[in-house]
């Protein structure tokens, strides 16, 4: 049933594939961003009690989302490569890496920033954030040891054996963060959750969400061919490659 | 043949046969840090083999003989052991492996004797007869003596006694011939001569010319790639 | 089975453990040192925070705590990186006794050395930060059930980074966020413990999570060994 996937195991078909496919999702990523972010940031309506800073949450929520969800891709990409020695796998996870660490601050800071209007503060530990600090923890462990070896396959491996075990810990650490911090609730704090929402602002999120997914995605494809190229240097394909761009 | 076995005192072999494919290498590959050092290997081991991998510095040596005992993963490729894959099967195939790599693997805070004990029961044999075959290595005296006090050539010594103790048909070695002296050398090369004859094979490297008879050795030779 | 080898996972353990302790008792540094840290830890807080006891009897389970994980984190390297460097860890991975026995028991004699030692001398720290009376069974009892955890979750880490030059550095980054679902449930409990409550939800917790660790990390060292001495 699987038989139509075998091609694209080789790199020189895979990047060839991805290559096609670019120049689509940077048109879409493109017209659902702007779409998405025009309506989210003007004219979605305010929300009655937070007002205008409400609108962070356009950015914050999609970009929490995507953090884990690029971390569950990466840990199913190290899972495959492990068990099933896909040698492309180990490209795609550590494409993904950097992209979910970049996400996963882009969520830190926005949620730092819907922060200070709420509650006066830039900084607050609730059960959400703290999370996603351990998260950003995570994928940078899991880079640096990347980053650390020199044989990139060997790379692979153990930054895959990290991932396996982050994502065996990542549901351990979010419930016990969550418990922690219902134990040390101050009078003061409120949860950070987002209002229930009315359709004014369900289709905005929803656009938001898929722009940044795209664009999430675009960048991660433009990497993955990055890394073909880097871990293929040696092939006759990528010489003929790099010649014939040289002389262009 | 058997005369010569008996008058070293080594181990009978586990499973001894004649003249069976005891390691086959197909299609082997390895690269690293991105230089391709060997690409499509093809070659067998049969018992009673003693093989020579020569080559110059770099060339892939001890990244082959490492790849044959398992402690590295080709790029592409299979080891077969006995006609499977030796991925599958590793705890067969480590109680019929010997290795010896660069490192000799003793440590300083013990003495030479308990190192040894340690080696020979980490192999499965019997551990008690580490300090009758210290004596074969030329260290009688030095039993209780910590090997932070010995010197390389002593701690290669140790690492070797274990030849003498081996179940294992297969013996891969890596320049086992490091800080010996002349007799060490024609002693050892006595042990593998013998060690073939009863059955087992012997996979080695080394820059010194060994003193075999010519149909006796056969070579595996690697040429330095560069890319 | 070849009948005239000796392969037991008993024999395997052993072993491992008579080697591992013989080597640590000659090498006492290995002991001493982070146990040193630990004291020096502990010390420096009510130096910096300042000696009111009402604030340091509130915060002393959270300080011994993180100054034991700093603690079995600094004592860690010792692991396996001596064995990588000399060549032992190596014969190991290519023993006839599966791995998983020789790492665990490994794991299980770091933890003699240097989880032990700790549980010994925290109840005296614990004087020194003035911890609360009915906090003590509890403050022993995570910390028998919490330090091998340490250990054992230490231990990927380590094994990842053990083939690495600059490893060390590395290793806190790698193991930190691991640790901190038992420094949450460990804390909490001595907290509860303080108020005369039953903390036992906590010790289940970290009893599974021990209980986890001891069946599972010994497979993720032995594939990140396997790695690092590739």
């Amino acid at each position: 049933m699987w038989k139509w996937l075998h091609p694209y195991a080789n790199p020189e078909v895979s990047y060839h594939f991805v290559g096609k496919l670019l120049p689509w999702i940077s048109k879409i990523t493109f017209v659902l961003l702007f779409i998405g972010i025009v309506w989210a940031l003007v004219f979605a309506p305010a929300d009655y009690q937070q007002g205008d800073s409400f609108r962070i949450f356009y950015i914050h929520v999609p970009t929490a989302i995507l953090s884990m969800s690029i971390y569950m891709a990466m840990a199913t990409a190290a899972f495959c490569s492990l068990v099933w020695q896909f040698r492309l796998a180990d490209a795609s996870a550590a494409a993904m890496a950097p992209v979910g660490a970049v996400i996963t601050a882009i969520a830190l800071f926005t949620g730092a920033a819907w922060g200070k209007p709420m509650w006066g503060t830039w900084w607050i530990w609730d059960a959400r954030l703290t999370s996603e600090l351990v998260l950003l923890f995570l994928y940078l462990g899991v880079i640096a040891l990347h980053n650390a070896f020199e044989d990139k396959n060997l790379a692979g491996k153990a930054a895959g054996i990290l991932s396996l075990v982050g994502v065996v810990n990542i549901p351990i650490i979010k419930y016990s963060v969550e418990w922690w911090n219902t134990l040390h609730q101050g009078a003061t704090v409120s949860k950070m959750s987002a209002p229930s929402m009315s359709m004014d602002m369900f289709w905005p999120f929803v656009i938001c969400f898929l722009g940044i997914a795209m664009l999430v995605t675009f960048v991660i494809c433009i990497r993955f061919r990055t890394e073909i190229l880097s871990r293929n240097g040696m092939r006759p394909w990528v010489r003929t490659l790099i010649t014939a761009e040289g002389t262009k | 043949m058997i005369l010569l076995a008996n008058s070293l005192n080594i181990q009978p072999l586990n499973h001894p046969t004649e003249n069976q494919v005891l390691l086959s290498v197909n299609g082997l590959t390895c690269i690293r840090e991105d230089r391709i050092l060997f690409e499509a290997l093809n070659f067998s081991v049969c018992s009673g083999d003693v093989i020579q991998v020569e080559g110059p510095n770099g060339s892939g040596k001890t990244s082959l003989l490492r790849i044959l005992a398992g402690l590295s993963q080709p790029y592409d490729g299979t080891v077969l052991f006995r006609g499977q894959n030796i991925a599958e099967q590793s705890d067969v195939f480590h109680q019929n492996l010997l290795y010896l790599g660069h490192l000799p693997g003793v440590k300083g805070e013990m003495t030479a004797q308990e190192n040894l004990e340690f080696t020979l029961a980490l192999q499965g044999n019997d551990s008690s007869k580490a300090e009758e075959t210290l004596e074969k290595v030329n260290l009688l005296g030095f039993e209780d003596v910590l090997a932070s006090h010995l010197s390389a050539g002593q701690h290669r010594r140790i690492s070797l006694a274990r030849l003498w103790q081996s179940t294992a048909p297969i013996w891969i070695l890596d320049e086992p011939f490091t800080a010996i002296d002349k007799q060490g050398v024609t002693q050892l090369e006595q042990l593998f001569l013998a060690h073939a004859q009863r059955g087992g094979c012997v996979i080695l490297t080394t820059h010194q010319d060994l003193s075999f008879p010519e149909d006796k050795v056969k070579k595996i030779t690697l040429d330095y790639r560069f890319y | 089975m070849i009948p005239d080898q000796n392969l037991s996972y008993r024999s395997a353990f052993n072993l491992i453990i008579k080697r591992d302790l013989t080597i640590a008792f000659r090498h006492r540094d290995d002991i001493i040192n982070p146990l040193l840290f630990f004291i020096i830890v502990v010390t420096l807080f009510p130096l910096g925070i300042g000696p009111e006891s009402t604030t340091l009897s509130r915060i002393a389970p959270g300080i011994i705590w993180v100054a034991a994980l700093l603690s079995t984190l600094l004592s860690l390297d010792r692991l396996f990186k001596s064995d990588h460097e000399d060549g032992s860890l190596e014969q190991m991975m290519l023993s006839p006794h599966p791995i998983f026995i020789l790492v665990l028991a490994k794991i299980i004699a770091h933890w003699m050395v240097t989880g032990l030692p700790l549980i010994f001398i925290a109840p005296l720290l614990a004087v020194l930060l003035h911890l609360n009376e009915n906090s003590y069974s509890a403050l022993m009892l995570t910390l028998l059930l919490g330090t091998p955890i340490l250990s054992l979750l230490g231990a990927i880490g380590v094994a990842l980074t053990v083939g690495l030059k600059k490893g060390g550095v590395l290793l806190s980054l790698l193991v930190l966020p691991l640790y901190i679902p038992v420094l949450i449930f460990a804390t909490s409990a001595i907290d509860t413990a303080a108020m005369n409550l039953p903390y036992s939800g906590q010790l289940a917790i970290i009893a599974a999570l021990f209980f986890g660790s001891l069946t599972l990390a010994p497979f993720a060292v032995s594939a990140a060994l396997k790695v690092s001495t590739n």
